[in-house]
């Protein structure tokens, strides 16, 4: 006579799913909850929200919030450099700047809302961030000082460096 | 021992007289918590990484994450966007493996012009090794229903810097997994728990700890570590993008800088070598810089983008010497020299991806110093 534990695993063969198929466990998402988590911001804008600033704002901002670890207008030190070394990527030293070698504008919105400052990361307003960016891009002679950077402006902007970028491959 | 010993603990630690075995760390400026945590290489044997001294990255502290409240979202371009909590998650069939794990910043110092007199956890320990248990990621983006304009996926953290990077679907529906276990234990906190992304033989930072979305998209999306950071600067005014794989490598653990050889006579030179592209299958080892060359036996199981521990005997005369390895990998990939190396990359314009041979010299005194040879 078999016994009840024999019985058991018998009849839980029984229901094994076909092998295709997965346990199905995960829960639909609704369009609200994407939209609240989707913050990521593509290169060419996708994601980028309401909301526009110009440097002289910007100034402000990254004078209260930034300046500490980047330096007067982002000259850097203790932390990354953000302004300046335009033409130095094939010198000895490479200065490696928002606007010497970042090739998208979008990204700098995107880390800066994500993880800017980093003692209080997503604490600043959508204007805010835009207002930092139009800081940061005009102090390297990207935008002028009135420029008004919004959801259509940023990712229309050609850094410099867009075309220093080869995808690697191992096939030589 | 007459005296009685200690009493049962809930969770073992080890001997107090190995204080010495932990991670060394430096955080940025102004911070704790962001920046590396290094594994102490040179005090360990074998090929699997204690979880208290795995190697850690983090770009915003450690989060405290608790797993009644984390999600994970697969959404955008998928026929159904899903969430799953982590009791939905821990019902899912699960598989182990085991892999390395390299921060794409190891060994960085070495590009430096001259060599940087440090141990070897401090020029080569962003780089671990655990046996990882968790859910085939094909699993879960095949219940969403991937459309087949996308061709990429954004990994994003739950972490204050929401860490995110884009990775192709090619690799994460090639051996890509939603780890949830390491070392037959819950992640640690600071490699990734509840949820991390593990995408076996690429670079650390791909690899998104505390995992909370996963994007499917069009391309890449283009974030700071994919731009900004993680790209090879060449000579000239170009830069390497999307350099995934970490390429053949290997270092000697034994003897290194710090491990003093007492008196001439037999030592084991040992050490760990591990590729992207797949298994370790010859390490060889000089003695003199490279001029001549033994093949190390390697300790099995070799596997696949996992660390693989060689060893070879060694006579120490008590002269001067130079002990070198190179790895070869099953896809025919040789371990470059640094020379080779700096030839294609330059001196100092990256601190990425750096796997030329690294030189140990052992002076007369037996003491040892990191060379460039």
């Amino acid at each position: 006579m078999r016994s009840p534990i024999a019985l058991a695993i018998a009849g839980a063969m029984l229901v094994l799913p076909a092998r295709a198929e997965g346990p199905a466990l995960g829960r639909t998402a609704t369009p609200d909850e994407i939209a609240t988590w989707d913050t990521s911001i593509g290169p060419d804008g996708a994601g980028l929200p309401p909301g526009s600033g110009r440097a002289k704002q910007g100034a402000a901002v990254f004078a209260e919030k930034c300046a500490a670890c980047h330096g007067e207008s982002g000259s850097g030190k203790p932390n990354d450099r953000l302004v300046g070394g335009v033409g130095s990527l094939s010198g000895d030293a490479p200065v490696k700047t928002v606007g010497s070698f970042w090739p998208y504008a979008t990204t700098l919105f995107d880390y800066v809302r994500r993880a800017m400052p980093i003692t209080a990361a997503k604490s600043l307003s959508n204007d805010e961030v835009y207002a930092v960016c139009a800081f940061i891009l005009e102090r390297n002679g990207i935008v002028g000082e009135s420029d008004v950077m919004d959801a259509k402006s940023l990712p229309q902007i050609k850094m410099p460096n867009r075309g220093g970028f080869t995808t690697f491959s191992r096939v030589k | 021992m007459q005296e009685y010993g200690s009493p049962f603990v809930g969770y073992g630690q080890p001997s107090k007289f190995e204080a010495k075995v932990a991670r060394t760390f430096a955080s940025a400026p102004g911070t704790n918590g962001t920046g590396a945590a290094r594994t102490p290489l040179h005090l360990l044997d074998g090929t699997i990484t204690p979880n208290g001294l795995h190697f850690e990255r983090s770009h915003s502290g450690i989060p405290d994450i608790d797993p009644d409240r984390h999600r994970l979202l697969i959404h955008g371009l998928v026929k159904r966007p899903l969430v799953f909590g982590l009791q939905a998650l821990d019902r899912y069939p699960m598989e182990s493996r085991i892999a390395f794990l390299e921060c794409g910043g190891n060994s960085g110092t070495l590009y430096q012009k001259d060599p940087a007199q440090l141990n070897a956890q401090a020029l080569h320990g962003l780089v671990s090794c655990a046996e990882w248990t968790g859910i085939r990621l094909t699993t879960l983006l095949d219940e969403a229903g991937i459309d087949p304009k996308g061709q990429w996926l954004l990994a994003e953290g739950a972490d204050a810097a929401g860490m995110s990077r884009s990775v192709p679907i090619a690799k994460a529906m090639d051996d890509g997994m939603i780890a949830l276990y390491q070392n037959g234990e819950r992640l640690r906190p600071s490699n990734g728990y509840p949820v991390r992304l593990l995408l076996p033989g690429w670079e650390g930072n791909m690899q998104v700890k505390w995992l909370r979305r996963i994007k499917i998209t069009e391309g890449p999306t283009m974030t700071k570590d994919e731009t900004s950071k993680y790209t090879i600067s060449l000579p000239g005014d170009k830069a390497l993008q999307f350099v995934f794989p970490i390429e053949g490598n290997s270092i000697i653990t034994g003897p290194s800088p710090g491990l003093t050889l007492r008196e001439p006579g037999f030592y084991e030179i040992s050490g760990l070598a591990w590729s992207g592209y797949g298994r370790i299958t010859r390490v060889d080892v000089s003695a003199d810089g490279g001029k001549s060359w033994a093949t190390a036996a390697l300790q099995e199981p070799v596997l696949p983008k996992a660390l693989t521990r060689f060893r070879i005997p060694w006579r120490w005369q008590g002269g001067p010497a130079i002990l070198q390895s190179r790895a070869t990998d099953d896809s025919g990939y040789v371990q470059p020299t640094r020379a080779e190396l700096i030839a294609e990359r330059g001196t100092a314009r990256t601190i990425y991806h750096f796997n030329g041979i690294a030189s140990w010299a052992v002076a007369e005194n037996g003491e040892i110093r990191h060379v460039y040879a």
